[in-house]
Parts: C-alpha cells; structure tokens; sequence
C-alpha cells in the first residue's frame, strides 16, 4: 500500500491529481461531476472582472491527430470564463462547502493595477476557497489586452503582481506561468521574489495547428481568419517536463513548490512530473478527450506503481529525477555503448538499416537472408535504431565494460568517468586532477 | 489469414443455409433454390471496400520497410510501401498511379489475388504479429479512387506507326496492350470470346469482382487509346502466318482454353461438365434466381476453379455440395484461406478418393469414388469404393493449351518461352497462362503481359 494523499503548499487533497483552470473546470455542473468520479482538487477556470468576456461563436479547438484520430495535441482560442463573476463565485462557495475534503484553488485574471487585484481577492477569500492561481500564461486573447503571458513574459511584472497578491490576502498564491519565453527560470524566480507560495506550468504553447489548403486559413478557423491558440495535451509534454526540472534544479528557485502540468494523460506521465520535482499534477486535455473517469486510472495506477516500488508516500518520488538532470558538459563520455539486434526478434523490416544506413553512420549491414547485423567499427550509439525499430526490445544498446577496446575508435574504455569539461578537444578545459 | 478474411465467409453460410420449406429442396438441377433476396446477400462484395477512415488506420501499420518483402513477393513488383505511404498521405490517386505504373490491372489484382500466399504473406506484421497490412484492401482503395475520377491516368507517346497483334483479351493481353499502345505503338486484339477480360470475365468467383467490374476496368484501361479489339479465334478464322504477317510482332496470351477430362465411365451424362463452364455461365448470368443449380453438387478437384466452384453452388442454395480431392488436404493447390472459406460457406470435403464412374439414368444420380492411397509408383486405388448423391457433377481437374499454332514449341504442354517471353518463333512471344513457367495467376499474367510488351517494345526499336 502506498499513500497518495497531497498535500501541497498546505492545501489537502486525497490524490495529487487536480484538474487544471480550463473548460472542465467551467461550473459547478462540471466540478461536482469530477469529484464524484475521483479527482483530488481543482483550479477553477480563471475568473476575470465584469463585464464578463465574451468567446468566438465558431469553432475554439484544433487538434493534431496520431493514427486513427487519437488526439496528440490541442489548441485552443478559449478565453477566460465568459459568465458573470458573481455567478462563478456563488457557485465556488457551494462546492466548497459540499466537497470540503478536495481541493478549490481559483484561478485569476484582473488587468495590472492593485486595485482590481485586492478586490478580487477579498471576494474569492469569502468563498470558502483554498488558495489562489495567478493566470500569467495564456497566449492568446487576453495577452492583447495586457493580461496573461503578457504579464508572464515580463518578469518585473510577475513579481509585482505576486507581490500585490501576497499583500492583499491570507490564501495561498501560485503563480501559473507561461511556456512562451527563453528562459522559464526568469518567471519563476520572479515568482519567488514576489513571495509566491508555487508556481504552476505549463500554460499553452503559442501555435497554429494547421492551415486549411482550400481557403489557406489557419485553423481552427473563424470565418476564414484564424488566430493563434494555445498547443496543449501528449504533444508538449517533453516542454514542460523540461521547464519542470529547469526550475527545480535552479538555485535560485531552491524550495519553490511546483505544480505540473502538460499532456498528463496516464498515472506515468504523472509520476514523471513529480519525479522531476512537481508535488502535484494538473490536467485538463486528458480529461477533455477521454472524460473525467480517466483519474481512476491514473490514481489507482501512481498508487500501485508506488506500492510495488515501496515508496510510501508522494513525499519519496517528489524529485527524485532531479538529481539526475545535468548539464550535458557533465555527461560521462566513457560510457561507450554498441547497438545489438536480437535477431529472434527481428522481423526483417530493414528500417534500422533505412535509418542507419542514410542518416547516421552506415553501421548496419544486410546479410542474405535480410539478416541485420550491427558494425561494431562504425556504430557511434545513436539509438537512431532503437527508435525506429518497430519491435520492442529486437534492438537494445550494450554497455561495453570498462577495459574492452571499442572497435570504432580503437581505444580502450576507461572506467573513470570522463566529461567534456576535462577534453582534451575542449579549448576552455579543466585540468583533470 | 485476416479477420476480415474469415468474417463474411461465415456471414454467407449462415445466409446460404437452405430454407426448411419452398424451393430449396427440389430434387435434380432446379433454378431459384433461394430467394433474390439471399441470392443478392450472398453474392455481394467477398472484401468490402474499405472506408476512407479505414484506410487511413490500415495504411498507417505499414512500416514502409527497407527493400520491402512484400515487393519482391508481388509479381508485378508494385511499390507498395509508398503507394500505401501515398493513402497515408491522403492522395488515393497519385497512390494508384503507384500501382498502375507497375500493374495496370491493379484493380482486378486488388480483388482476387491471394494475397494470403503472395504480398501479405511476407508482410514484416505477418511475422510480427500474424496480422499483415491489409495490403489488397489498401490497394483497392486507392483504384478505386483513380477509376472514380473517370480519368485514365497515363497518357499515350507519339504513334510509332507499328503494329502488333495480340491473341487473348485475358490479363496478359491487356496489360501487354495497354503497355504497348502507351508506348506509342498500335494494337490489336483478337478474342475467341463475345466480350474481353478473359477469365476476369468468365472465371473469377462472382464475389470477388461485383458490379461488372471486370468490364469496367476494361473500358478504363482502353482509355490509352491505340487499342482495338475484335473478335477472332486463333485456329480457325485467325492463323499465326496471317497474323505475323500483317504485323509487326505477335503475342500470344490465350490462356488455357481446354479442360483436362475425367476418365469416368459416364462422363457424358447431363449434369456433368467442366467447372469452369459452370462459373462461366454463371459470371454472365443475368439473374441469379432464374440459374439452375443441383440439390447435391459433386465438385473433383483442388484448386481454385474447384473451391470457386463449389462456394458458388452452394451460394445458390445447393443442398449439399462436396470437394473430392484425390490427394490430402495439404497437397490441395488451392490455399488454406480458399479452403477455410469454402469451409465456412457449407462446403465438404473428402479427401484421397477419385472418381470411376458417374451414374444414372439419363440424368446424373450418383458418383461412385475409390478410394486412393499414396503408393510407391504414385497415386494408386486401394479398391475400396463409395458412392456421393450427385445432381451435377464439376470436374476441376485443370485446364489445359488448346489451338497452339504448329511449328511453336511446347514445354509441358504450355508455349515454351525464355526469360522475355519469346517463343521459339521469332516475332512471336507468349504470356499468362498458356505460356510457361509462373503461377496461373491474374497478376502473373499481367506480369508476363508486361514484360513481353517490353521486350517486344526493344526489339521493334532497338532500345
Ligand atoms: C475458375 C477460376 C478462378 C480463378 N480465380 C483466380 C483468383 O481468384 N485469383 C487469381 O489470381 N487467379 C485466378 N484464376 C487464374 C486466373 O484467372 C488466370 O491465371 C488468368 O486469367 C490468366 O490470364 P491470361 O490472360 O493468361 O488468360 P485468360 O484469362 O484465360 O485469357 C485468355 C483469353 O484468350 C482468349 N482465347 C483463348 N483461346 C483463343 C484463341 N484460340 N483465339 C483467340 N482468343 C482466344 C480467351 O477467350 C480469353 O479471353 C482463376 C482461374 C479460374 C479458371
Ligand atoms: C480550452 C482550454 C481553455 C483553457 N483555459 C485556461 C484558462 O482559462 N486559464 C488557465 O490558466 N489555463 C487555461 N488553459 C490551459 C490549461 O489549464 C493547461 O495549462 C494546459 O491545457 C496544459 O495542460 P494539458 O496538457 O493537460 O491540457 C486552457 C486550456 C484549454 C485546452
Ligand atoms: S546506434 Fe546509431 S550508429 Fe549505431 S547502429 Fe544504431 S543507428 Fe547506426
């Protein structure tokens, strides 16, 4: 048995899965339905000032399909909520007090001047919820009118907008920053300066998903014009576990509690992100393609995963990868390894040799009978094989031992580690003591 | 074997199985057994197409292999990884172009060709997983995709201002004609029978190629132009000398015109004949309900004409149809799939019998069989006999050359041709069945076809 009960930046909540601000988070309708199928908290879709917003009246997704329509990224031009805040707020105050033990954070998103903030703030503090959300990360829409990522590319502004927050309430504040710049360590450390208690990521990713040949509209499209979204789901996933452990491995973000979010679609993807130092998970294409039934599985799959590893508690795998994330002029080039074909397993498609042969190093021959074999003298260990072989495990890569000569370059591997900043090829090298 | 493979084969036994009452059960060769309504069931589309989605899904399982198997297991050799990459990219039509640049019978082949024992049985996913890419079925979507525009896809070179004739509208001749009028060159083709398409026409089982296809792809592969048929047969109006002297080459793609004969004492009563008359009479048939089929239909042989046979007659409501075969089931040149079709659609079999008399008065009423065993100087009769009810008896024992110009020499009684498809008489070359060497197979005649096409293509222009 392991324990997945959260409990991030003092609010509680049985399992770390929340849904993140966004159309599954819309109302009361919505967030009652997704308690009673098991989620642990959620942020609710970011509230802004009356007169409420006002969304497309045509189409507000466009999404990039794998085989058979599965969908492996979404865009979407959905603004905040477009009802009134005194509804959203009523509605707020009842889940809460229905559902006591889930967590209630709100998202929010007021032009950039204090007072908007201080008076929003004291109303979200009268629902009953558990802390706040600062929507700094949408692209699209709101960021013309100064608000979003427009306020989340400018980090003097996070920090002064955090600050505000922090001044005018006892809730906590997490700062939902936005994929859309350089360096992501520059928002959050802002974040931390303005005395953020977390800060959440990642928002949408800046895009347009395709372009309709006939009319040459971008989609998704509004009467033939289109307008760039936010790309979210399986697709930026590898974005945002980057941005994840760039911050947590950033000593000047040191202890700054992060929630993760980005294409968590299954109970690994949630454990990936906690690996690398998220204490909890946000999600919302998952839910918004499968439904809210997809958490069973994704509680009951990070718990029996954590049971069989024998971690007790989110506490044992939150950042544990993080250690393990370096730079690359750290990364020990006396780790040599050779590509192996299991030929039992080989079917004889020959894409490794496709791949090999025309766009790595010619280190795959043919023998009759279309059998593989890997050369040793120019197998550099791309991988390049290994990916594009359609059989799982037929090609793996094999360590040579310390002490073995390595066929391609002659030399004998050395059991030391060996990096780039000892080189001999480095020009700006340390002496290797 | 697929699972579309083997889920309308069980579809249609179910729907074939007599009804208790009505018409069924008429003694002797009766018309109407079932009702149209279960004839049209039952004769529907074996493969149905697939949808544009389907495709998509099945298109996207290919791997796109290095030097791919199934390419080399095609006899045409068609490109298939990239005509399927082609569907996967969402152009069905430049994907055809793919397969007619290799195959102009693509469409016909994408039907009948068994694919279970050729492309998809060296498919890497066949290996992987016994599940190939459903390649038949991709490549029949993509024809049908290009023949839907209405366009022929090829154009035709300037005249060359040569002649050549070709014997034989089958497979092998039309793909020689089509690759020889695109070059440029004019052709003509003589066919014994009232419409062209050859087998296609008059042999394939009726499931396979619904709707008339066999005539359409016709008209469509003349639309390169330079291409007339007429009727005429070899042997009789039509002489090799006549012919080779009016043109520039000959090529002779007749098939097989002659069936091989029983033996039997009684071979000659109503109710017996040659299978592929039967299949023939049937392809052109009119009206299902108004073609008379046997209460117990005997079928002797092994191969496809036997299956195709037999499956088609109990499609028509037999009662009860049997395959005799003189050997055991793994000698049956039919393949495992055909077999477990016609298993599925009602068909029995018997195995190591053959047949020594068929009996009756006037009309047939029974077959008797010996029993065989394999013996040390072959095949022999163990004496022991047995006796099947029979209506009609098909005998599918092969076919066989018939009216082989003289002075031509055979090879195990089909035209002996080398590599190119030359007979030993010059300006005359041979393909498809009635030439040797190849499977009898659709697609190997187009192969055949082709290639003669273009060795005659370099002889007559020294390219
Ligand atoms: C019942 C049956 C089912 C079959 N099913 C399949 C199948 O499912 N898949 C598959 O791949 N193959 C199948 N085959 C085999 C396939 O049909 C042949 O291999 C193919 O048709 C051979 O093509 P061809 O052009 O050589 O001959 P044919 O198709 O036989 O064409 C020959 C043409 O020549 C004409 N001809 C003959 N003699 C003369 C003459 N003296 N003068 C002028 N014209 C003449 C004929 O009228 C005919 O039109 C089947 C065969 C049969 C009999
Ligand atoms: C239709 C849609 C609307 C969204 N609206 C908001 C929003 O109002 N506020 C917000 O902070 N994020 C919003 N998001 C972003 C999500 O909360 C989340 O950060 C992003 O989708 C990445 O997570 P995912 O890959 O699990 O979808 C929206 C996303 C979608 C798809
Ligand atoms: S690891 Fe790279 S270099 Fe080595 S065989 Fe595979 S593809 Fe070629």
């Amino acid at each position: 048995m392991a324990d997945i009960r959260s409990d991030f930046i003092g609010i509680r909540s049985p399992n770390p899965f929340w849904l993140a601000s966004a159309p599954p988070t819309d109302k009361a309708y919505n967030v009652e339905r997704a308690f009673r199928a098991g989620w642990g908290g959620v942020v609710w879709k970011t509230l802004g000032l009356d007169p409420h917003i006002v969304n497309v009246n045509g189409p507000r997704y466009g999404v990039v399909y794998g085989a058979d329509r599965r969908v492996l990224g979404m865009n979407n031009i959905e603004l905040i909520t477009d009802r009134p805040l005194a509804v959203n707020l009523a509605e707020i105050k009842q889940v809460k007090r229905d559902w006591p033990d889930r967590a209630m954070v709100v998202s929010l998103m007021v032009p950039c001047d204090e007072e908007s903030w201080r008076g929003i703030l004291a109303e979200v503090e009268d629902t009953g919820a558990d802390g706040v959300e600062l929507n700094f990360g949408c692209p699209h829409g709101m960021s013309e009118r100064g608000m979003g990522s427009a306020v989340g590319q400018v980090p003097d502004y996070i920090e002064m907008v955090t600050r505000w927050c922090k001044a005018n309430t006892r809730m906590p504040v997490i700062v939902k920053l936005t994929p859309n710049i350089t360096d992501i360590r520059y928002p959050a450390r802002a974040a931390k300066k303005g005395g953020a208690d977390a800060v959440s990521l990642i928002n949408t990713v800046s895009s347009i998903t395709s372009v309709d040949l006939d009319s040459f509209s971008p989609e998704p499209s509004i009467d033939g014009k289109g307008s760039h979204g936010g790309y979210c789901g399986p697709a930026v996933k590898p974005i945002a576990l980057n941005m994840v452990a760039e911050i947590a491995r950033d000593p000047d973000c040191a202890g700054l509690p992060i929630s993760g979010i980005g294409g968590i679609t299954t109970w690994r993807d949630a454990a990936e992100f906690m690996a690398l130092g998220a204490g909890n998970v946000q999600v919302c294409t998952a839910a918004m393609t499968y439904g809210f039934r997809v958490v069973q599985e994704m509680a009951a799959g990070l718990e029996a995963w954590m049971a069989e590893k024998g971690h007790a508690d989110l506490a044992a795998i939150t950042g544990r990868a993080v250690p393990n994330v370096t730079d690359w002029q750290h990364l020990n080039l006396n780790f040599v390894t050779k590509a192996r074909i299991d030929q039992e397993a080989c079917i004889k498609c020959g894409r490794c040799f496709a791949a090999c042969e025309d766009t790595s190093h010619q280190a795959i021959a043919i023998k009759p009978g279309r059998v593989f074999e890997v050369i040793d003298e120019e197998c550099v260990a791309c991988n390049l094989c290994v990916n594009v072989c359609p059989v799982e495990n037929c090609i793996t890569m094999e360590r040579l031992a310390p002490g073995a000569t390595d066929p391609r370059t002659g030399r004998t591997v050395p059991a030391e580690h060996g990096d780039w900043t000892t080189h001999p090829n480095n020009p700006g090298r340390v002496a290797a003591e | 074997m697929t699972a579309s493979q083997t889920a309308k084969p069980a579809e249609t036994a179910a729907a074939s199985h007599p009804d208790s009452s009505g018409a069924a059960r008429t003694p002797g060769i009766a018309p109407g057994r079932l009702p149209p309504e279960r004839l049209a069931g039952n004769f529907a589309d074996l493969h149905p197409p697939l949808s544009a989605h389907e495709a998509l899904v099945a298109a996207d399982r290919c791997y796109f292999c290095h030097d791919a198997p199934c390419v080399t297991a095609c006899p045409t050799g068609i490109d298939i990884p990239m005509f399927i990459r082609q569907i996967a990219a969402e152009r069905p039509v430049e994907a055809a172009r793919t397969i007619f640049e290799a195959n102009i019978l693509g469409g016909i082949c994408a039907r009948v060709c068994p694919t279970e024992t050729l492309c998809e049985e060296a498919c890497v996913r066949e290996t992987a997983e016994g599940k190939p890419v459903e390649i038949g079925r991709l490549q029949r979507f993509a024809t049908d995709a290009q023949m839907a525009t209405g366009a022929h896809p090829f154009a035709r070179a300037a005249e060359t201002g040569r002649r050549i004739a070709v014997v034989g509208a089958g497979p092998a001749g039309l793909a020689a004609a089509h690759r020889l009028a695109m070059l440029g060159h004019g052709v003509t083709v003589y066919d014994a029978r009232e419409k062209p398409g050859g087998l296609n026409e008059y042999g394939i089982a009726a499931y396979k190629a619904v709707g008339g296809f066999a005539g359409r792809e016709v008209d469509w592969l003349l639309g390169i132009g330079g291409i007339t048929i007429r009727h005429g047969r070899l042997g009789a109006e039509l002489t090799l000398d006549a012919l080779a002297a009016g043109h520039d080459a000959v090529l002779l793609a007749m098939g097989l015109a002659g069936v091989n004969a029983l033996g039997a004492a009684g071979e000659e009563l109503p109710g017996a004949r040659p299978a592929t008359a039967f299949i023939a009479e049937l392809r052109q048939a009119a009206d299902l309900s108004a073609l008379p089929v046997g209460r117990n239909v005997v079928v002797v042989g092994g191969g496809m004409t036997a299956i195709d046979a037999a499956v088609q007659s109990k499609l028509l409501g037999a009662e009860t149809v049997t395959i005799v075969y003189r050997r055991g089931r793994g000698s049956m040149p039919a393949s495992r799939v055909e077999q477990d079709h016609a298993a599925a659609a009602g068909v029995a079999f018997r195995f190591w019998a053959r047949p020594v008399a068929a009996l009756g008065e006037g009309a047939l009423r029974e077959v008797e069989f010996e029993y065989t065993r394999a013996g040390d100087a072959g095949l022999e009769g163990t004496g022991e006999t047995f006796r099947l009810p029979a209506d009609q008896l098909f005998t599918a024992i092969g076919q066989v050359l018939e009216g082989a110009p003289e002075g031509i020499a055979l090879e195990r009684g089909k035209i002996a041709v080398d590599a190119e498809g030359r007979s030993s008489r010059p300006g005359v070359w041979a393909a498809g069945d009635c030439a040797a060497g190849g499977d009898d197979l659709t697609v190997t005649a187009v192969a055949e076809g082709r290639d003669a096409a273009m060795s005659i293509h370099r002889s007559l222009t020294g390219d």
